[in-house]
């Protein structure tokens, strides 16, 4: 757990919470599941930073990438109480070191058309393009562009956009899989 | 066959062996009331939902059986909810049907509509909108078994009204086919041997164990292996306001109950323990005290088929995840089989033989021609009634009186409310209770404040020939309340005086079709209850006029230490002690 609390990768230790969990929940899809789990957690008091629901391959379950904060969350017991659901199948507890997470973000931001004052579509297309996002969307005086990436790396794109004004942005929330089992990607080594 | 969702509800509570359910007909459930005519389930007609709740519940406690209550939508199902949280909390075997409004009409503010599983998803291990005819024998299936396996619950079924009405081809699933289809739901039974054999050495290694048996002895059917158990370890044994019963109050090494208003020794051998072994029970925070300073130098084994409870309040050293009976055994055949020689307890015993003789349960003696002494009250009920009576009590002082002054012999002879705390349990759970075993004698201890919440179901107890009785402490006050600030509120007394004659207990108790006592001199309390006990036709009420300076004794201040515990005046050094 030690290994992510790093200042030496910001893009690692994600949206400046430096002790999170990631808890990926396998559910049966059901009308009521996704209720159940939220008030469980509301029930308990405890504080859910992000969440994202999608079915799994399996159209019967659902997975549930839940985000927590460890500085208010027992997980060992969220985890106990998330299992006594019926509707729970399987819960994966996760790390950052331990977790591919990537999360989606869309951004509309201001930009000047060309020849206009301010900021230009090229300045912000540049951003996008060190990023590697896109630009989905183009209008007059502003365009929407995606990012999808480590949650880290969202933030530092949406601090850098945010000089040229963002009108609106919709992050997805961060889902996860448990890294691949090999010889040398161990632990302490790991980046997500 | 095809059958209507009503029929094929009846058909399939009949499949689960349903001998009774308790309930109150209206709009949404009423297509089940038609079906029930034709089978031979006996429905209880309540006054109350609520009560239909509580008897589920009495008659799950001494039976062992899910308990079934029914309830129509809307105020039907909310008056349902205080039974299914206490049931929740004591993990009591309860299926609640309801109905709901039409699917139509569902989320459009009907008539009668309620939200009736998001209200109760927190008080219920599970519960389900059933929204297809054909999915009725599955979901029945389902609840009975989520309600009885693993850690026991109520399970709610709610029933729009047009699936009741509509047809579908009857079909009675298969023990693999409710399995499956419950992917997420897999009980650990058995503990895990190492675990076992961990918990055993620390067993064999402690000088000062003892045994914390609390409810899941009893859910899981466990009390003949913890006898063994205990008596090849020659531990004491502490039973929990939900384990009364659970271990013979007469036998040598049992303690009594722990907690707030436990016996002094029970709650100082667990001070004291170096081991503390947990079966089925659950650290309540009533057991504790100031969790910080429990127990500070025991090491715990706790059991329980709950994992959520390990860990929860106190970190086990050796946790064990499995049903109580299984995992019981197992400790007493590695115990045997380990060959080592029984510790020696004698230093541990001569200790704790100490604490029993200073300090035991204690009352300033009945005076003739005072108010009566609600602890002797209870102790002649006790002496006047046969063996394996049930005894059942609401919740507050004559509660703690209650689980302290009987003796309690047989496993499930003892109902109440202990973790939600619900005042008003008594009547209706005695009325489940005796209609679950008629053959028992059934006494509830109530008090005066707790009566007046549900006494309605003396009416319902009346019709339906459910002889019970009876007993209210009536000290004109809400005792506990009183007592409390009585001690910690300068005796601030604030909204807690009933008075004893508003209601007239007896007049109320007689317009309900119960034989109807009041006793207010000391010499009439044996010959009053001897009259009571020989009356098996109709419920009897007993209005006992108590003194209501009694307070409950020892008792832990909520918040503090178990270790400052404060027995009875009359008990302090120097205090003086009335020898009966």
């Amino acid at each position: 757990m030690s290994s992510f609390v790093t200042t030496g990768n910001p893009w690692v230790s994600g949206s400046g919470r430096a002790r999170h969990q990631t808890i990926s929940v396998i559910v049966e899809n059901r009308a009521g599941v996704l209720a159940r789990v939220s008030a469980l957690f509301a029930r308990r008091g405890f504080n859910i930073i992000s969440l994202a629901v999608a079915p799994t391959d399996d159209d019967a379950f659902s997975r549930i990438t839940i985000v927590v904060d460890l500085e208010q969350t027992s997980v060992e017991q969220l985890t106990k109480q998330l299992f006594k659901l019926v509707n729970v199948v399987k819960i994966t507890e996760m790390t950052p070191g331990e977790a591919i997470e990537r999360e989606l973000a869309l951004v509309s931001v201001r930009c000047a058309p060309p020849g206009g004052p301010g900021p230009s579509r090229g300045e912000v297309g540049e951003l996008v393009r060190i990023f590697g996002g896109s630009v989905v969307d183009v209008g007059h005086e502003a365009l929407t562009v995606m990012l999808a990436g480590q949650p880290a790396m969202l933030d530092d794109f949406e601090e850098l956009l945010r000089p040229y004004g963002i009108i609106e942005i919709q992050r997805t929330g961060r889902v996860a899989l448990p890294k691949l089992e090999r010889p040398s990607a161990r632990r302490s080594g790991a980046r997500g | 066959m095809q059958l209507t969702g009503a029929q094929a509800l009846i058909k399939s509570l009949e499949m689960e062996r349903t001998e009774v359910v308790f309930g109150v007909p209206g709009g949404a459930i009423l297509p089940v009331y038609d079906p029930i005519l034709d089978s031979p389930i006996r429905h209880v007609l309540v006054r109350h939902e609520q009560g239909a709740g509580h008897m589920a519940e009495g008659y799950a406690h001494v039976t062992g059986r899910p308990g079934v209550c029914m309830a129509t939508s809307g105020p039907g199902a909310t008056n349902l909810v205080t039974a299914l949280c206490d049931a929740y909390m004591d993990s009591v075997p309860v299926v609640a049907i309801t109905g709901q409004v039409s699917r139509p009409v569902i989320g459009t503010d009907a008539f009668q509509e309620g939200d009736t599983v998001g209200i109760t998803r927190s008080v219920t291990k599970h519960n389900d909108l059933v929204m297809r005819p054909e999915d009725i024998a599955l979901a029945v299936r389902q609840a009975f078994l989520l309600a009885t396996t693993g850690r026991p619950g109520p399970v709610l079924l709610d029933l729009p009204k047009d699936v009741l009405q509509a047809s579908a081809e009857w079909y009675w699933p298969t023990d693999s086919e409710v399995a499956a289809s419950l992917p997420g739901y897999k009980p650990t039974t058995k503990g895990h041997p190492r675990m076992v054999r961990e918990a055993v050495r620390l067993m064999t290694a402690s000088r000062r164990p003892v045994i914390y048996a609390g409810g899941g002895i009893l859910k899981a059917r466990a009390t003949e292996a913890l006898r063994k158990l205990a008596e090849l370890t020659g531990a004491p044994v502490v039973t929990t306001l939900m384990a009364r019963g659970a271990f013979p109050d007469s036998h040598r090494q049992c303690l009594g109950m722990p907690g707030m208003h436990g016996n002094y020794a029970a709650i100082m051998a667990l001070q004291e323990a170096d081991l503390i072994i947990a079966l089925g029970a659950r650290f309540d925070d009533r057991v504790t005290g100031k969790v910080s300073t429990f127990a500070p130098n025991a090491k715990v084994v706790h059991v329980d088929i709950d994992p959520a409870e390990l860990g929860k309040i106190r970190r086990p050293d050796v946790p064990i995840v499995g049903d109580a009976r299984l995992v019981i055994e197992e400790l007493v055949r590695v115990l045997g089989a380990s060959g080592e020689a029984e510790p020696d307890l004698s230093q541990w015993w001569s200790v704790i033989d100490g604490w029993r003789e200073r300090f035991p349960l204690y009352y300033e003696a009945q005076v003739a021609g005072e108010q009566l002494k609600p602890q002797a009250v209870i102790e002649a009920i006790r002496d006047a009634s046969p063996a394996e009576t049930t005894l059942v009590s609401g919740v507050g002082q004559h509660q703690m009186w209650a689980s302290q002054y009987w003796r309690f012999e047989q496993p499930y002879t003892w109902v109440n409310s202990g973790g939600l705390g619900t005042m008003g349990f008594a009547v209706p759970a005695a009325i489940g209770a005796k209609v679950g075993r008629p053959d028992r004698t059934v006494w509830a201890i109530d008090g005066d404040g707790c009566f007046q919440m549900t006494a309605q179901e003396l009416v319902t107890a009346s019709a339906e020939r459910i002889p019970v009785k009876v007993a209210i402490l009536n000290n004109a006050y809400l005792g506990m309340v009183r007592q409390w600030q009585e001690m910690f509120y300068e005796e601030r007394y604030s909204e807690v005086y009933l008075s004893p004659d508003l209601p007239d207990y007896v007049k109320w108790a007689e317009a309900m079709g119960c034989a109807a006592f009041r006793v207010e001199n000391p010499a009439d309390v044996a010959p009053v209850i001897d009259k009571a006990n020989s009356i098996d036709d109709r419920p009897v009420v007993i209005d006992f006029r108590t003194d209501s300076r009694e307070k409950v004794f020892p008792m832990v201040p909520a918040g503090a230490s178990n270790s400052d515990v404060i027995v009875h005046p009359g008990l302090r050094p120097g205090g003086e002690r009335v020898v009966q």
